[in-house]
């Protein structure tokens, strides 16, 4: 996790909040690091996460967690880490063993193979998951999803990827008391209307947008990007208006800085 | 360019210039640079015969520097097929375009465009092809994720070879470890069965992202490398081409400007065209390794392929007439901010 990203959002791994719908944007650029920060500051803070990574293998994400501190092939073993790796559950649904199918393994993309276009099989499979279990010493539940933007492209509808929120904040958020936070890609100029429609609904719904944009400017090698921080007060009883600070960043190999706009060290 | 090369187990995308002529060079590159390497090479087509694109592989240029890189170069240096190993591909005459190097061996080698590659050169490495028309004729229709016929097919025929040959680690006995590499002709064109460059829209515009889901699974789980082209220009959903752009790791698009006016343009004389760096991957590490210019050109010259830095030729006639030196400027607002210096607006300041 980056400490800077901590301060700057008021959190700390020893009160973790609870509750909480966060959703990760980014916009000509890749917020993937904002996954990472999350990955490590949930199993920091103590709590069982299920992480759905659907676009990297299960090593990418153990590499860099490794550089932030937290091994997540002992958060596995342990129990606090359940890791979908979406590449590798799909490669063995379609060319795995028959006698596999039939033993009733779960199969939580089955949507790509079938007709119904209906993430319950997902929904499913990050249910149980982060279901209590006698003996849990895990007292946070969090669902962790990369990126949003997949389903789309294995043939879920949008309305089916905005029931599967739905269904995810009510089971974790509500019920759990748990967090769910999401990525997805896609920006103002973005072609793609169903992506734009899915984001666009997410973010009337989500506490915490955090928005990673690539500089209008173009490219440059001391500032990687612009961070929105939008805090939903607006949907809180008291109905004040939402909070919204902006501030640059550089991702560094095992940290990422963040600045006020035009502050970058390279320019002081 | 890429910044080091294109690592194990990611996929490569070039989005193709509109004849497809350059696109070609490259695909052809990728695969001669296999041979050299003495890496498995698996060709798919649904227009060319994969036989005659291998008999046009372009001839390596060795002397006997290479030949000793040559024996270095073969052995094959991971233990942990996890570990990601870099298969570069370079093709710079002049060292115009600075990457850092990542250790002080030579990556890639040279070849001459004018010669085709040698025979024998080409039956020291195996090669498994996948030619459209034919497979489609041999078994009957499969149904795999309600996907495009061609591309289900091309999947079960990659996944085979990469499960009997080896490439994912079953069968450890075999023999020593070695890199596959896949490379895909003009996917998504309408011979493979695709309707998605002929219309905006298509029946099934999930079919290609499926396929490259599946793909980048197959990739990451073996010691394989995969380059494809797809001829962009001619896809009309943009939206199918943001969301292949997020499925790939590497994506490159040219721009040749054959028949453009950009022919002619003066800045652009001594090249044949521009180079896009759309995405680099992220791959185990936050950080990418981004190269400090984003404007790039390319041109073929008679034996080699060069990329270089775009540089504005130098303005060194005082008689240049008002209308071609604000030509220069329209041209320079298209650079990006890599030339952040340059003037922009219509206005050219006279000093």
């Amino acid at each position: 996790m980056f400490a800077e990203l901590n301060e700057l959002l008021n959190a700390s791994p020893q009160r973790p909040e609870q509750g909480k719908f966060t959703l990760l944007r980014d916009t000509r650029t890749d917020g993937s690091f904002l996954v990472h920060h999350f990955l490590s500051f949930y199993l920091r803070a103590g709590c069982k996460v299920c992480f759905v990574a659907l676009l990297q293998s299960f090593s990418h994400y153990n590499i860099v967690a490794q550089k932030l501190g937290v091994s997540l092939t002992a958060a596995k073993e342990r129990g606090q880490l359940v890791f979908l790796e979406g590449l590798a559950s799909c490669l063995d649904m379609l060319f795995g063993e028959e006698e596999e199918e039939q033993a009733g393994q779960p199969r939580p993309l089955r949507f790509i193979s079938e007709s119904t276009s209906d993430l319950r099989a997902l929904f499913d499979f990050v249910r149980t998951s982060l279901a209590p279990a006698a003996g849990d010493a895990w007292p946070g539940r969090v669902l962790l999803l990369d990126d949003l933007g997949v389903l789309l492209s294995l043939g879920a509808s949008p309305v089916a990827v905005l029931d599967f929120i739905h269904y995810c904040r009510v089971a974790v958020c509500s019920r759990l008391q748990g967090n769910v936070v999401v990525l997805a890609h896609g920006g103002e100029d973005s072609e793609d209307e169903e992506n734009e429609l899915v984001v666009t609904s997410l973010c009337h719904h989500s506490d915490l947008i955090l928005w990673a944009e690539g500089l209008a400017t173009g490219f440059c090698k001391d500032v990687h990007g612009q961070l929105k921080i939008i805090r939903r007060a607006s949907l809180q009883p008291g109905g004040e208006r939402d909070v919204l600070q902006t501030y640059q960043y550089k991702i560094q190999d095992k940290n990422v800085t963040f600045f006020a706009r035009g502050l970058s060290a390279a320019v002081l | 360019m890429i910044c080091g090369g294109l690592a194990v187990g990611t996929l490569l995308l070039i989005e193709e210039d509109k004849y497809g002529v350059y696109s070609n060079l490259l695909f052809k590159y990728f695969l001669a640079e296999g041979v050299v390497c003495g890496h498995d090479l698996f060709v798919a087509s649904a227009k060319e015969l994969p036989t005659n694109i291998l008999k046009e592989l372009p001839a390596p240029l060795l002397d006997d520097n290479y030949r000793n890189e040559l024996g270095e170069a073969t052995a094959v240096k991971s233990e942990d097929f996890q570990d990601f190993m870099k298969i570069a591909w370079r093709y710079q005459n002049l060292p115009k375009v600075e990457v850092s190097p990542t250790s002080s061996a030579r990556f890639g080698h040279y070849y001459d465009v004018s010669k085709t590659m040698s025979s024998e050169l080409l039956q020291s490495i195996k090669c498994h092809s996948f030619f459209l028309p034919e497979e489609l004729s041999l078994q009957p229709t499969i149904k795999m994720c309600n996907m495009n016929c061609g591309y289900a097919r091309l999947l079960q025929s990659i996944q085979k070879i990469i499960y009997q040959e080896g490439f994912d680690g079953s069968h450890p006995q075999k023999k020593q470890k070695n890199v596959l590499r896949i490379g895909i002709q003009s996917l998504g064109a309408m011979l493979w069965g695709d309707d998605i460059c002929s219309t905006d829209n298509p029946e099934d515009t999930h079919s290609l992202t499926k396929f490259l889901y599946v793909l980048r699974g197959l990739l990451r789980k073996s010691l394989s490398a995969c380059i494809i082209t797809v001829p962009a220009h001619l896809i009309q959903n943009k939206a199918i081409m943001e969301r292949v752009t997020n499925l790939s790791d590497v994506v490159v698009g040219l721009e040749s400007f054959i028949g453009s006016e950009r022919e002619t343009n003066p800045l652009y004389k001594d090249y044949h065209g521009l180079i896009h760096v759309h995405q680099i991957p992220r791959l185990n590490s936050l950080i990418c390794d981004v190269s400090d210019t984003k404007d790039l050109a390319f041109r073929l010259k008679r034996k080699l392929f060069t990329i270089e830095r775009l540089h504005l030729p130098p303005d060194l006639s005082d008689t240049v007439s008002r209308s071609s030196k604000q030509d220069l400027a329209e041209s320079a607002k298209l650079l990006s901010s890599g030339c952040g210096a340059m003037a922009i607006g219509k206005k050219h300041l006279d000093f």
